[in-house]
């Protein structure tokens, strides 16, 4: 039944009342416009219309050098742009078989769990936000410039870094990396219980959210549904298990699964894992080794002719990068497998019977960032 | 499964094919005619149980396109990388797997946006990111000179 | 000169254009007392429109944040309808297909209304000026324009700075009389 429903596009029915949702709208976290069609306020059918923020980028990384690609990729998924570049890089040395350091490892995984936190707080003030609770908009971004002051102080940008490049990183981190790092570790720890204590308790949530938009395993597998919304359907998908990179092999962490697959059990994912990164960054922090910040690597950078494919985990799924690559200083074709763009399509089918202020909630629990749907 | 025993099962199955050198992955390039017949039977054979599709695009080789799919098994946690050549360049169309994989559908849009390639029985063939007048974008002959500035 | 602002330097202030546009809206007349306190009232309570495409929309939240707050310069309240609001801040790039969307908006607002471009896509197109098929190279070819803040993307404390500028704008405006548009810049003949 509800096949037929999501199948059947052209808006049939004479008197189905049709709203318009977006583009511009404080709730849908970017330009997504959805066409919500009504009967009272309990939802019939939802159709996601993207494209307004369509740049172009795959067709403007066939005329840039491997370096170049890197500035593209951060405006992707901006929210999780340290990841986002290092599986560019990743790919590019893996094509090109080159050894790199191990400190470069050691600190590519640390700025990558950093990230993830950041991202993972302005999640958590955007869904509280949407539901109405303005007070968590104030404390997530709070405690998100902490994470942004270490960054500006390591490489002097807040959100787009650019600091990865082929071969290892553009410049060593200055020495008092690690201290900052463990100031930011034990002031979050006590930070961490105030979120479940606004927000995980609160009775009004929990009506919103329990119960609310339920996703099945088999449906989050046909769907590709990765990261933490593919996790709360139990659903095993996190690449630093199945194809680890960097140093993830090394440290110990959980994968955070959840069987109920509501907003509730979404959202509960994302709180552990906040956890679960600060566990990683206190393995890491204290030993990184001593070593060169970057391998060698000619001026030029040019591929040998072939195909190749690399799996990372952002904050919100798994980005594949594909890249051919006829010999030349460009890529011939790279395409980005991005994460939001296979979690959006499953909003057609989980909304359906729920009313238009659980449409709100549950697109803030899949965590969409839009630019990285259209790229 | 590993590569080579992958390998071994996939000859036993299927003929005409080709296998590329790929230093990571099994890779395979299947004749347009089986190519759906092939991903059903990756997915429903219970030694493979390809379940769960990655990504699917296309690249343009300047006489010809390339359907290229990542497929993966969560159950036994092997991948493919399964290709299939489409010799008509003026209008290409290929077979859906849409049917087979639920996520294949909004792939297939955006290959049918950027690059032209129609699929056959697709639930819902319409363009996803663009208008209904523009051309094929990532088509190696696209040039748009009032909109494009080209460095 | 008409413009009384205490805290700003008047040579901080250089940009030619602006300052004949200033003087064209009358501000070389000694404004009256009604006229400054109706400006003042005005520039200082500007009520922002959510509006955010990309990367900038984070750099503007988090101008909102606790830390480099803007509720102290009056821009505290943003509104959701283009009906209620005074400012559009475009913070983000605008593709071909958002245009449209965008001039709606802009037409919905009431006057006087007022137009940040914020970050270097909203400008000119930024990183995706060349090779890239759907952008629209600048905000101002589809509405004018009022303030520019560069940036990719720029700091919080660069979006205050350019609220203050703009704050300094109105209060040398005649209020009577209406906004002076700064010129629409059409799109660009591409040279043979």
């Amino acid at each position: 039944m509800q096949e037929e429903i999501v199948k059947n596009v052209i808006l049939g029915e004479e008197d189905d009342y049709v709203i318009n949702m977006g583009p511009q709208h404080p709730s849908t976290h970017g330009v997504l416009r959805f066409e919500v069609s009504l009967q009272g306020e309990t939802i019939k059918k939802v159709i996601p219309y993207c494209g307004y923020i369509h740049r172009g980028i795959e067709k403007m990384c066939e005329r840039d050098t491997y370096p170049q690609i890197i500035h593209l990729t951060d405006r992707m998924d901006y929210l999780s742009a340290h990841i986002n570049n290092e599986a560019v890089c990743l790919c590019v040395e893996k094509a090109l078989e080159i050894e790199i350091p191990e400190r470069v490892s050691y600190i590519r995984t640390i700025l990558d769990e950093l990230n993830r936190i950041a991202s993972h707080q302005l999640w958590w003030c955007a869904m509280g936000m949407d539901m109405g609770a303005l007070t968590t908009f104030f404390y997530g971004l709070r405690d998100r410039e902490k994470i942004l002051d270490i960054f500006e102080e390591s490489f002097g940008s807040r959100l787009l870094h650019s600091f990865n490049t082929p071969g290892g990183l553009m410049h060593d981190v200055h020495p008092g990396f690690q201290k900052r790092i463990k100031e930011f570790i034990s002031y979050f720890r006590r930070k961490l219980p105030e979120y479940d204590q606004l927000l995980t308790d609160n009775v009004i949530f929990k009506e919103r959210s329990v119960g609310i938009g339920v996703l099945s395993r088999e449906d989050a597998i046909q769907y590709g549904v990765t990261g933490p919304s593919g996790r709360a359907s139990s659903f095993s998908c996190d690449v630093r298990k199945i194809e680890p990179y960097g140093v993830y092999d090394r440290v110990n962490f959980n994968e955070i699964l959840r069987t109920e697959g509501d907003t509730m059990a979404r959202y509960k994912v994302r709180i552990s894992e906040m956890e679960e990164s600060m566990k990683i960054l206190e393995q890491l922090v204290d030993n990184i080794p001593a070593g060169d910040f970057t391998a060698k690597m000619k001026a030029v950078i040019r591929l040998p002719a072939g195909e190749f494919f690399q799996r990372v985990e952002t904050a919100r799924g798994e980005l594949g990068v594909y890249i051919v690559s006829d010999g030349n200083k460009t890529p011939y074709r790279i395409k980005f497998r991005s994460p939001n763009f296979s979690n959006l399509f499953i909003i057609s089918k989980l909304a359906i019977g729920f009313k238009i202020a659980d449409l709100v909630a549950i697109s803030g629990s899949l965590d969409l960032v839009i630019p990285d749907i259209d790229r | 499964m590993d590569n080579s025993t992958l390998r071994q099962r996939l000859e036993e199955l299927t003929v005409n094919a080709v296998y590329p050198v790929n230093k990571q992955y099994t890779e395979i390039i299947i004749p347009a005619e089986s190519y759906h017949e092939f991903c059903s039977l990756l997915k429903n054979s219970q030694d493979m149980l390809f379940d769960y599709l990655i990504s699917l695009t296309a690249v343009d080789w300047k006489d010809h396109f390339m359907i290229v799919c990542h497929i993966t098994s969560t159950i036994h946690r092997h991948t493919i990388i399964v290709k299939t050549q489409l010799s008509d360049y003026g209008d290409p169309v290929a077979d859906t797997v849409s049917d087979i994989w639920r996520t294949a559908e909004f792939h297939e849009r955006e290959v049918f946006d950027l690059f032209g390639i129609r699929f056959r029985h697709h639930p819902d063939m319409r363009r996803l990111f663009l208008e209904d007048d523009f051309g094929f974008p990532l088509r190696k002959d696209f040039t748009d000179e009032s909109r494009m500035i080209v460095k | 000169m008409g413009v009384k602002i205490k805290s700003m330097k008047y040579e901080d202030f250089k940009d030619n254009e602006t300052l004949e546009l200033l003087n064209k809206s009358g501000s070389n007349i000694l404004l009256s007392t009604i006229d400054n306190i109706i400006n003042w009232g005005r520039s200082n309570s500007i009520w922002p429109l959510t509006f955010a495409t990309s990367c900038c929309g984070i750099e503007m939240m988090a101008a909102g944040a606790p830390r480099h707050d803007f509720a102290r310069f009056g821009m505290e309240v943003y509104r959701a309808t283009p009906r209620q609001a005074d400012v559009i801040v475009v913070a983000g790039t605008i593709v071909h297909k958002m245009a449209p969307v965008l001039k709606r908006l802009y037409d919905q607002m009431a006057d006087p209304k007022y137009v940040i471009a914020m970050g270097a896509c909203a400008i000119s197109g930024g990183p995706f000026y060349y090779n890239s098929y759907t952008i629209v190279r600048g905000v101002n070819q589809v509405i004018p324009v009022d303030v520019y803040i560069p940036g990719c993307p720029p700091r919080p404390e660069a979006l205050l700075y350019g609220i203050m500028q703009l704050q300094r704008k109105i209060l040398g405006e005649h209020p009577m009389e209406g906004k002076t548009d700064a010129p629409v810049t059409p799109p660009e003949e591409k040279n043979a």
